[in-house]
């Protein structure tokens, strides 16, 4: 009866420590991994960007001198490196209006109670699921010299042919990347147009509203938020380029004309063995997203 | 009454079917010149005779790129990156949402932001730790080991748990279960269909993934049909007469598994994608 307080909070602070354990215990194998595969790599890459880094036979110590921006200095000063950033830009600009307008238009052509609708959805998505590797297969043989969209366009084939012309390779490849994820974007304005307020089609209808208007004055502010969505995602596709200059353009050809960053962090990191260089490409890397999300959300905050 | 309808649904339909062209005819024609002895650019051949039709091109490159052993492969790694994502997703989803403990919202922060972490940033050293340091290049362990742990699963396990009511589960501690019992045999089974939606979704990523199998198996004895299937492309594309048969016939093979779950699967995969939105 006279148990003092204290007796009752100690199986009480017993109960909550072993609570704590149980907790910590379910998620240690999470933190465990991200510990290994995302903390220490992450740190290491910044280290190794400042460092003069090469590869060793395992277990052979070797000293990796400090080297301030060094590596940072060879990559700004590379010129393939510079137009590689280039390239992402002529990426960005061709590949984000095309998948932003493609992708409301079909979304919202697919809004409404019609026939076929989940074959319309199913042929949308098929290409978003389907392997990189697989369907660079088929545009390669599409628009090869002899391929069938130039024996389409006859007299009118550019010369040289797509792939191995310099101002047709990366805007080639914008056209890809958006005609392969469109799926999913059509899926994400999808779901966002069912929160515009049906109340704003019925009152643009009574004040005698045309379909574009209604699109362009109900439909587009209305998804606003889904399009930040679709730039900030294009964007880190644009930026993780690889599988598709690596293959459709033959290593980021003609002449560099279609090399992406993250190529060039394969060829100098990899395959010429400086990893500390290649290193200094990514981190410059994840600071142009960062700045370009940025002036997107300006951008579209704005309008 | 219904004609003035359809004939405002005509203009959609004719912009939906046009889309839809755009999508599917390169799946069409791949698997058309797939089917054809030497593929030919022709627009004539776009509808071939079908009597013309062999299964040629799927030997040929099965006799370059071991096909069996490479869709092995590729089976092997997604069902690794699977487990992992689901074991390592549940546990830790269902703690964030129904256990209490110490430094709960600091792991929470923690799951939030590796999903910020850009995969391109972590290559170089991963290779150099995986490949150069563990020596684990052209094994298992060495492709699965960066996927095998997925913070967006553990995120969305996460909202599944904190659906379900709270009182189901002390009631179930009150009669002396123990928590994993509990997240076995009480949480699992109620979010069944969004547990298998995102086992499925992370089916795609695994099996369409080349850049990180690539860099770790140089023996094609071990690589997946992606990794495979890619290095025939970059070193026989410019050296055959007409190399389009074999590459096409691999990219079927590749394409056939993805394409099929999507289709056998295809309203879980849209109930999802929409149900955040319709509830929002």
């Amino acid at each position: 009866m006279s148990s003092p307080a204290r007796g009752a909070t100690s199986p009480g602070r017993l109960r909550s420590l072993g609570r704590n354990l149980l907790g910590l215990g379910f998620v240690s194998p999470y933190l465990a991994f991200v510990a290994v595969v995302f903390a220490y790599p992450f740190g290491f890459a910044v280290w190794m960007s400042f460092h003069d880094y090469f590869f060793t036979a395992p277990n052979v110590v070797v000293e990796h001198p400090f080297v301030g921006f060094e590596n940072y200095v060879t990559v700004l000063t590379d010129p393939d490196v510079r137009r590689s950033f280039v390239n992402i830009l002529v990426f960005l600009v061709i590949n984000v209006p095309l998948t932003v307008f493609a992708s409301m238009v079909l979304a919202t052509a697919l809004n409404a109670k019609l026939p076929m609708r989940s074959f319309f959805r199913a042929a949308y998505y098929v290409p978003y699921i389907t392997a990189s590797v697989a369907v660079v297969g088929v545009w390669l043989w599409l628009f090869s010299s002899g391929g069938l969209v130039n024996q389409l366009l006859g007299d009118l084939a550019p010369e040289p042919s797509w792939l191995v012309n310099e101002t047709l390779a990366m805007p080639l490849i914008a056209v890809f990347v958006a005609w392969k994820q469109l799926g999913f974007f059509i899926m994400l304005y999808l779901a966002a147009l069912q929160n515009v307020p049906k109340e704003l089609y019925e009152s643009a209808d009574v004040d005698g509203a045309s379909t574009v208007r209604k699109f362009l004055s109900v439909t587009v502010p209305g998804v606003r938020p889904a399009t930040t969505l679709v730039l900030i995602v294009a964007t880190i596709t644009g930026a993780n380029l690889f599988t598709e200059p690596y293959l459709l353009t033959g290593g980021g050809g003609p002449d560099g004309s279609s090399a992406s960053p993250v190529l060039l962090m394969y060829q100098r990191g990899i395959e010429q063995g400086s990893p500390d260089v290649a290193a200094a490409i990514g981190v410059l890397l994840v600071l142009f997203v960062l700045v370009v999300s940025l002036i997107n959300r300006k951008l579209t905050e704005r309008g | 009454m219904s004609a003035p309808k359809t004939g405002r649904k005509l203009p959609r339909l004719i912009v939906l079917l046009i889309g839809a062209c755009a999508f599917l005819f390169p799946f069409y024609y791949m698997v058309v010149g797939s089917l054809q002895p030497e593929p030919s650019s022709d627009p004539s051949a776009l509808l071939p005779n079908p009597a013309g039709l062999t299964l040629g091109n799927y030997t040929a490159i099965n006799d370059r790129v071991p096909l069996l052993s490479a869709l092995a492969n590729s089976g092997i790694f997604t069902g690794g990156v699977i487990a992992g994502t689901v074991v390592f997703g549940l546990l830790a989803g269902y703690a964030l949402a129904q256990m209490r403990f110490k430094g709960r919202g600091l792991v929470f922060g923690t799951v939030l932001l590796v999903q910020l972490v850009p995969f391109q940033l972590l290559m170089i050293p991963l290779y150099v730790m995986i490949v150069r340091t563990y020596g684990l290049a052209d094994t298992y362990l060495g492709i699965i080991l960066p996927f095998a742990v997925n913070s967006t699963a553990v995120f969305v396990f996460r909202q599944f748990f904190l659906q379900l009511p709270r009182e189901l589960f002390e009631s179930a501690r009150i009669d002396g279960a123990g928590e994993l019992t509990i997240m076995l045999r009480i949480a699992v089974p109620l979010c069944k269909p969004a547990l298998l939606t995102t086992v499925l979704l992370t089916f795609i990523g695994p099996w369409n993934e080349f850049l990180w199998p690539f860099l770790v198996t140089k023996d094609p004895d071990m690589q997946p049909l992606a990794v495979a299937l890619a290095n025939y492309i970059s070193n026989v594309a410019g050296r055959a007469a007409n190399p389009f048969g074999a590459i096409l016939a691999g990219a079927c093979v590749l394409a056939g598994p993805a394409v099929a779950l999507y289709l056998a699967f295809q309203r879980r995969f849209v109930s999802t994608d929409l149900g955040s939105g319709v509830k929002g």
